[in-house]
């Protein structure tokens, strides 16, 4: 997900290691959810996403761990990294 | 409901972090609170009272938290009282608090409170944001797929809370049906829990045998029954919450499209358009220093008109007991020492009310998360996180705030860093020994044209303080390693206004917290101190004065009590220890009085050279100081000696407030002593390095 461009919209498809992950799952990142990378911070890191109606702040190290899946041209691509 | 014997109806306030749960707190209790200690923990249970129907009830203010699974040893205590009926503050019955703007994932934590089978009412905030939105949610029909009473409440605006009360003054019934209840339980277990608590549904037991699972040594005998039988059978834990979180929210998409129409919903930027300016990439970190120095200057200039009051009303009232009190060791013990030590306790709550005034607004404002959003990138570097700068800030105008402000670092360990690194920034109590010190032992040149040495020696003692914060963090690294399970993830709030009844409170709880804990340390280690400089072996009878103390002056005889007192002997007892350090016996006494507070430095210095007259302290004990020479004819404070004490200052906990409260944050005496000892060893190691330097 660290991919995403700013203002670039997504779909969460799952979690490098799911287990790990039941934190942001409680907190809304639930694989089917769209999001949105609004910003990077101003050193580059963080990222702030957008998922549902609120906004998020997650270091580039974890965002990795959520995988993605793109709507615009190659949508069956899993995006990781 | 049971009604317990004192007839004290005890009602749990839980939620999302920003749901607006304390400020329901805040609307239903006003300044009926109390801030609750439990062992073990480190984070504070608000306690409050509100009378209702002519029945008090205590609400208590449980931490935010987004599901019943603890992620830290704070979160941890919400379970514990929801589920252990014998702890001192489980409640009668649950509200939990939702923020209606974000429904879905507050109604997950919701699902799992329902699910343990207290009385529970759900209460929705946020609801004028719900409008401008064009979302609608029908309480009537979220009630019954939820199968417990929901209400509208605005706690900024005061709607819905009288509803609330009238609710509230019947008791609460338990929930009409579990929301899931797909918990894949081994049969045994399952049969083993059902008749350790026959009265239990299947989630409260899961809950339980989890408690049993995570609780080292229970005195509970159930717990303990769980946990035998937990070590036969195989349980992964993790999928299973896995598995019931994507259940749960399974279930409350059914139960939103059930109850929410949002047909006329306008999808939001949320308030992006600020978020561009506040976190620009040139912007975000201008604005950032700006706030920061505003805060800064706050607290240290705004603070210091009260603070002023407070010191000169102490003076006053020690005035008025001198004059009617007879002569004697009981009128010095209530006026030099309990009168001084409570002067000295109350001169810290301008500050303390100052700051967390700020925080509370940018809390309030949700401009604090965006400040970590900013500098989680530079405090990464030494193992913290965004959330400690505040406290760090802080800690040049105070320590004692400063730490009062690492509650809000949710990690354990970097708390824990933060408080141990912040004494070492530069506080304002530095200030009046730095100043005395480099006027005595730095001359005053001007270099290129427009720098002056003076001023240059004391910014280096600021950058001194946080290179050491820094570097001792990096250390801390190694030390007290990073668990590696916690995320770093934050919510960003929508900006809001702040809300002064909020903001009002948290000034109040914290500055009463502040008086009432670290206030006795505070008390009875200045009445120690004042024992310590007021009395010698000569007033108890175990030596004899020859000296001819008829002859001197006042200050003279000041002079001579102070060095023919416990402390004077405890000062040149360890003269050999300080003499690699540059030291004699009166730096010794005053770094021993200076435990009190690092600026009571000066005022020693002036005793002891029996500085004569009120009126230029400053100046009459930089002279004695710039002129005093040892036996051999040579200065007393050379540039060495001088620089060594700036150090010793800058890096040894010379603060008895500051460890009153680290042990009022931590809850223990270790990590004070700990960090006592540590950061005595690296301002010796530090004016030892200096001194043999210069020398």
């Amino acid at each position: 997900m660290s991919d995403l461009k700013p203002g670039e919209e997504a779909v969460i498809s799952g979690y490098t290691d799911e287990l790990k992950y039941l934190q942001l799952m409680e907190m809304g990142c639930i694989p089917g959810e769209k999001v949105r990378l609004l910003s990077r911070a101003p050193f580059g890191d963080p990222i702030s996403i957008q998922i549902g109606s609120y906004k998020l702040s997650i270091r580039k190290s974890e965002a990795r761990n959520i995988l993605v899946e793109k709507h615009s041209e190659d949508t069956r691509s899993l995006q990781q990294a | 409901m049971k009604i317990h014997a004192a007839g004290l109806k005890k009602i749990a306030l839980v939620g999302n972090p920003n749901s607006g749960k304390t400020s329901l707190f805040n609307a239903l209790t006003h300044l009926r609170q109390k801030v609750g200690n439990y062992p073990g923990v480190t984070v504070d249970i608000k306690k409050g009272t509100a009378e209702i129907a002519s029945q008090r009830i205590e609400f208590i203010d449980l931490p935010g938290t987004y599901s019943i699974y603890p992620k830290s040893d704070d979160e941890r205590i919400v379970s514990e009282v929801l589920l252990d009926p014998a702890h001192p503050s489980h409640p009668d019955a649950v509200i939990v608090v939702i923020d209606a703007t974000n429904l879905k994932r507050n109604l997950l934590f919701c699902s799992q409170i329902i699910d343990i089978g207290l009385p529970v009412m759900a209460v929705l905030t946020m609801g004028d944001m719900l409008e401008k939105r064009g979302i609608r949610i029908d309480p009537g029909k979220l009630s019954e797929q939820l199968g417990i009473p929901v209400l509208l409440v605005n706690a900024r605006r005061q709607k819905g809370i009288d509803k609330l009360k009238h609710y509230l003054k019947e008791d609460l019934d338990k929930p009409k049906k579990e929301i899931y209840s797909d918990i894949p339980l081994p049969p045994a277990l399952l049969e083993a829990g059902r008749k350790l608590y026959p009265h239990a549904g299947k989630y409260y037991i899961w809950l339980e045998i989890l408690r049993a699972q995570r609780s080292r040594k229970s005195r509970d005998s159930k717990l303990k029954a769980l946990k035998e039988l937990l070590r036969d059978e195989q349980v992964n834990i993790a999928r299973i919450q896995g598995k019931e979180t994507l259940g749960r929210y399974k279930k409350i998409e059914e139960i939103i499209m059930e109850s929410v129409d949002d047909s006329l919903h306008k999808s939001v930027q949320i308030s992006d358009r600020l978020d561009d300016v506040f976190t620009h990439r040139v912007w975000g970190p201008l604005i950032l220093l700006a706030i920061l120095f505003l805060v800064f200057q706050a607290v240290f200039f705004l603070a210091e008109f009260p603070m002023r009051w407070v010191e000169d009303g102490t003076a006053w009232v020690s005035t008025v007991f001198s004059s009617y009190l007879p002569s004697g060791w009981f009128k010095n013990l209530l006026v030099e020492g309990v009168i001084a030590g409570l002067g000295g306790i109350v001169v810290f709550i301008p500050q303390i009310a100052i700051l967390f005034g700020f925080l509370s607004i940018l809390e309030d404002t949700g401009y604090m998360a965006r400040i970590s959003y900013i500098t989680d990138r530079i405090m990464r570097g030494v193992g913290l996180s965004g959330k400690s700068v505040i406290p760090m800030i802080s800690g040049m105008a105070c320590a004692i705030p400063a730490i009062m402000a690492t509650r809000s670092i949710e990690n354990w360990r970097n708390r824990l860093v933060t408080i141990l690194i912040t004494p070492f920034m530069t506080c304002s109590a530095r200030l009046p020994v730095y100043a005395l010190l480099i006027s005595i032992g730095v001359p005053s040149k001007t270099l290129l044209g427009f720098i002056n040495l003076q001023g240059l020696v004391l910014l280096s003692m600021y950058l001194l303080g946080i290179g050491m914060s820094m570097a001792i963090a990096y250390i801390l690294r190694f030390l007290i390693p990073a668990d590696g399970k916690s995320l770093f993830v934050m919510e960003m709030p929508l900006y809001r206004a702040p809300r002064w009844r909020n903001v009002f409170i948290t000034m109040y709880e914290r500055s009463k917290v502040f008086v009432t804990e670290a206030g006795k340390v505070i008390l009875v280690i200045s009445i120690v101190l004042w024992f310590l400089a007021s009395f010698g072996p000569a007033d108890l009878g175990m030596r004899h004065d020859k000296a001819d103390t008829e002859q001197m002056t006042p200050a003279q005889y000041k002079s001579y009590k102070l060095e023919h007192s416990f402390a004077g002997y405890l000062g040149k007892a360890i003269e050999p220890a300080i003499r690699p350090i540059g030291f004699d016996w009166r730096m010794g006494i005053a770094v021993i009085t200076s435990f009190a507070a690092r600026e009571v430095f000066a005022g020693t210095m002036a005793t002891i050279y029996s500085v004569e007259g009120e009126g230029d302290e400053f100046h009459s004990v930089r002279e004695a100081m710039l002129h005093d020479v040892d036996e051999n004819g040579r200065k007393v404070y050379s540039l060495a000696t001088v620089l060594s004490l700036l150090v010793f200052y800058a890096f040894a906990m010379q603060c008895m407030s500051t460890l009153a409260v680290v042990k009022r944050e931590t809850k223990s005496w270790k990590w004070p002593a700990i960090q006592f000892a540590y950061m005595t060893v690296i301002a010796y190691s530090a004016s030892f390095i200096v001194y043999q330097l210069f020398r």
